[in-house]
Formats: structure tokens, sequence, C-alpha cells
């Protein structure tokens, strides 16, 4: 496999057994290749299972069935059949995301939710704080935000302290589910301006994106779930 | 990544009478893994816990333990002062109460150095400059070292007993519902503490609670208890945010957003 993901013949379907085992087939042999520097742009409408495909590759959902393929560590990892430990390696190392909602620990100040990313890799705390201020900076979050906790911030200020968060350990692979949804002109254009970068080192991107502008600046592919039915 | 797990269990069942309180319970653990065990009261979680650390008797199963030296040890095989031994030099043991995890009748410091010189630590001013230390990691005020947990608020002593457990450097940590009894502001300033301990010290850790929140920020894997069965398990955020069995869709589903 050359590609950094390959999702072959995904399937999901959700079954709410407390309404009575009601199924919601949400993904039907979802195939997807995605290689360095290439930006994929999910594009179908809302609903059509775009974050649940997200969160699969992430092995935030299980596959049903089908194989989620990532390349980790010099071999190939199957997100889908991976045990919790390997899927926990993968993110450490291999695929970053960034959802449209930050969660937030109580107490822990914006550079140290930051910098987590950095820390579990091992890099020293001066340098991963250096790296950590250059983005809350270029993403315009108020310095004086930053030894605060998230909690208080307003919508567009904790999304971009998610993407700072997404984007600081320079993963191969990056899973962006809505990553401007609430933010103004100017921080949207930081945040498109920091993942066309990242697409551009080689990093292989997959996202779901709302904003007709922010496609047109970041997609260099653009892909349906759902071809006929879309 | 290490190859063998730390703690392996298998088949692990405890019958009080007719009445069943952990059914055919196994599971890896792994060195620097957290696992919570989630359920609610009378799911069997607590007794897990006290099985596991040879606290209780079991009816069937095995715990095997790897030791610092690479020897594996069935952990309800040991004799009882080869398990005490154990248990001193490699696990830590944090309960609910914090009251019956401390001695009341001596300071905070004399608690927190305990453990070492239980270990053969003689010297004095190094056990209290680790006492001093540890009080410091856990947010406890160096001017109250003298003073008798009993004067300390519940958190404090919480907070306190998390030392005495850790002051040792402990491979294995077990927890029951430790923000069980305390305020959520104290929860939350607890919560964050042990999250950076864990971390910093690469902890394996089996914390029992029934506050699935509490799981989310502590836990990388989850087992899911129900009547003393294992109903699901998984990585932490797979099984909370895609819950497969009708009885953790059920715990889900029941928690209320603030």
């Amino acid at each position: 496999m050359t590609s950094l993901i390959a999702v072959r013949g995904l399937t999901k379907t959700f079954t709410l057994h407390i309404q009575g085992g009601v199924q919601l087939p949400v993904l039907r042999g979802v195939e997807l290749s995605v290689d360095a520097g290439e930006c994929v742009v999910l594009g179908d409408p809302s609903g059509a299972g775009k974050s649940t495909l997200l969160r699969t590759i992430y092995g935030n959902y299980r596959a049903e069935s089908g194989e989620v393929l990532i390349r980790h560590a010099g071999g190939v990892v199957d997100v889908a059949r991976a045990e919790p430990r390997t899927i926990l390696d993968v993110r450490r190392r291999t695929v970053g995301y960034v959802s449209q909602f930050l969660r937030v620990v109580p107490r822990v100040p914006t550079l140290d939710v930051v910098i987590e990313p950095l820390r579990s890799l091992g890099v020293p705390v001066a340098e991963a704080l250096a790296r950590a201020r250059a983005l809350l900076g270029r993403l315009r979050v108020p310095e004086r935000l930053w030894g605060l906790p998230p909690v208080t911030f307003s919508g567009g200020e904790q999304q971009r302290v998610n993407v700072a968060r997404g984007l600081i350990a320079g993963h191969p692979v990056l899973l962006l589910d809505e990553p401007t949804a609430s933010l103004d002109a100017d921080s949207r254009a930081a945040v498109v301006a920091l993942i066309a970068e990242a697409r551009d080192r080689g990093t292989a991107i997959v996202g779901a994106f709302h904003d007709a502008s922010v496609r047109a600046a970041l997609a260099t592919r653009l892909v349906r779930l759902h071809g006929e039915a879309a | 990544m290490n190859d063998r797990p730390l703690l392996s269990v298998r088949g692990l069942t405890k019958r009080y009478g007719e009445h069943v309180a952990c059914l055919d319970v196994g599971f890896d653990l792994w060195p620097g893994e957290v696992l919570g065990v989630v359920g609610e009261s009378g799911s069997g979680k607590t007794t897990l816990l006290a099985c596991l650390s040879g606290r209780a008797p079991v009816s069937a199963g095995c715990v095997e333990f790897t030791q610092r030296d690479g020897a594996v040890v069935n952990v309800l095989e040991m004799s009882e002062a080869a398990r005490r031994k154990l248990a001193r030099s490699d696990w830590g043991i944090v309960r609910q109460d914090p009251r019956e995890g401390l001695r009341l009748g001596v300071s905070a410091g004399a608690n927190v150095g305990e453990p070492l010189m239980a270990l053969g630590a003689r010297h004095y001013g190094r056990v209290r400059a680790a006492a001093l230390e540890w009080l410091d990691k856990v947010e406890i005020d160096l001017g109250r070292i003298d003073d008798l947990p009993e004067t300390f608020s519940g958190g404090m002593q919480q907070r306190l007993q998390i030392a005495r457990n850790l002051v040792t450097q402990p491979r294995l940590v077990f927890m029951d519902e430790p923000t069980g009894g305390l305020d959520v502001s104290v929860q939350a300033r607890l919560l964050d503490l042990l999250r950076g301990l864990v971390a910093d010290l690469g902890l394996s850790a089996i914390i029992v609670t029934h506050d699935l929140a509490v799981a989310r920020l502590l836990s990388h894997r989850l087992l899911v208890m129900r009547r003393g069965e294992v109903v699901e398990t998984g990585l932490t955020d797979q099984v909370l945010d895609d819950p497969q069995h009708p009885y953790t869709q059920l715990l889900v589903s029941s928690v209320l957003q603030p």
C-alpha cells in the first residue's frame, strides 16, 4: 500500500438498543485512498456520514465491516481491528484529528492543552511551549488567554485551541471535521493557511468543510460517500 | 511496545453462595495503561478490584503479575506473606474512603514516609525530603506536614492517600472510586492531579468508578460490568461514543449533560 490511508469496503450501522433496536445504516462499502500531500474533501451534504467516516478512521467509532488501513511506524495498521493500545499509538504518532468541539478538562490551561500531543511524543516542555505559542499566535488566540483553561472561552476561541492542538505534532495524517465552522473570516483564513502548509509538507488530509471558500483553498480532490444517492 | 502484559487475568469468578459477584472476567493490562472499570453499584466492580489485589478469595481464575525481574507470579496462589511483600513494593491501593487508606494517628509526613521505611529506607532526612516532595506534588501546603490527617478536609485526605500510595513508585495502582465522596470542585482538582501523575509517571492503573466522565478523563481502556460480567470492552472513547451493548448504551445515555 502506497497511500497513507486506505479505507476498503467500510460499512457502519448504528443499532440503537434502547430505542427498540432501530438500525441506522450510515456507511455502505466506502472506498477511499489518500496519498501524501492530498487533501480529500468529503463533499456530501449534512447527515451523509462524513463525521462518522472521520471518526471511524480515527478509531473513535467501530467499523462494522471492512478495513481502515493506516501506514504507521513502518508498517500498516488496520484500525478496524487493532488493539486499543495500538490505536492509541497510531493517534500519538501518525493520525491527528480536529473535531468541531474541544473536549475540555477543568483546570488545564490552554498552553498545556495544546502541548499535550507533543509531550506524549517526549518533546521537551520548553520546545513544545515555543511551538504552541507560535501556533496560538498565528491562530490569533489572544495571548492573555494562553494561561487560562479554555472552559470559559468563546466557541471560536475554543475551536482555534482545538486546531492548534490538532496540528502541533505535525502528524503525517490529519482528519478534520469542520475545523472552521464557528470562525470569523480572519481566523478562518489563519486556519486555512496552516492546513494548506501541512498539505504542502506532504500530510495526507481528509476533511469535511462546510464553507465553499475553504474547500476551494484546500481540496486537491472532492469525493462523495454516496455517489448516485446524493 | 512492551510485549508482555503487566497483569493478565483469566476466568476470574467470585461467588457468595448462590450470588455471583464476578463471572469469568478476563483481560490484560499493559505497562503504562490505565484501565477503567465502569458499571452501576452492585455490578461487581469493587469485588473485582479486591480479588485482583488478593484482598478477597476467589472461587476460580488466575491473576498473573509480571514482577520487576520479569518473573510471572500467580497472585492468587502466593502465600499471604509473599503477596504482602509484593503489594508493598509494587502496588498502590487507593480506597474510596481515604480514612481507610491512611493512618489517622500519625502525621501527614509520616503517612507518606512510612511506606518508604517499610521498604527499608532508614535515612530520616531522605524520607522527610521524599515526603515533602510528594506533599508538594499532591498540592498539600508543606506547612501541614506535621499535622494529623484528621485535621484535613476530605479532598486533602484523598490527596494525602494518593501521595502515600505513589511515593514508593508502584508499578500498578488499584483505585476504587478515587473521587467518590468529594465535592465537584474538589473532584476536578483531584482528577487533574491524577491525570498528570498517571501520565508523568507512566503508571499502570485499574480505576473502578461509576462516573463515566472520570473514566473518560483517566483511562485508556474500559471494561463495562453488569451483574458481575464484562459486557463490553474497548478503547475508552470508542466505548463511550459508540457503545455496542444495550447496557452500555443505557449507561451512556443516562448521564446528565450539565
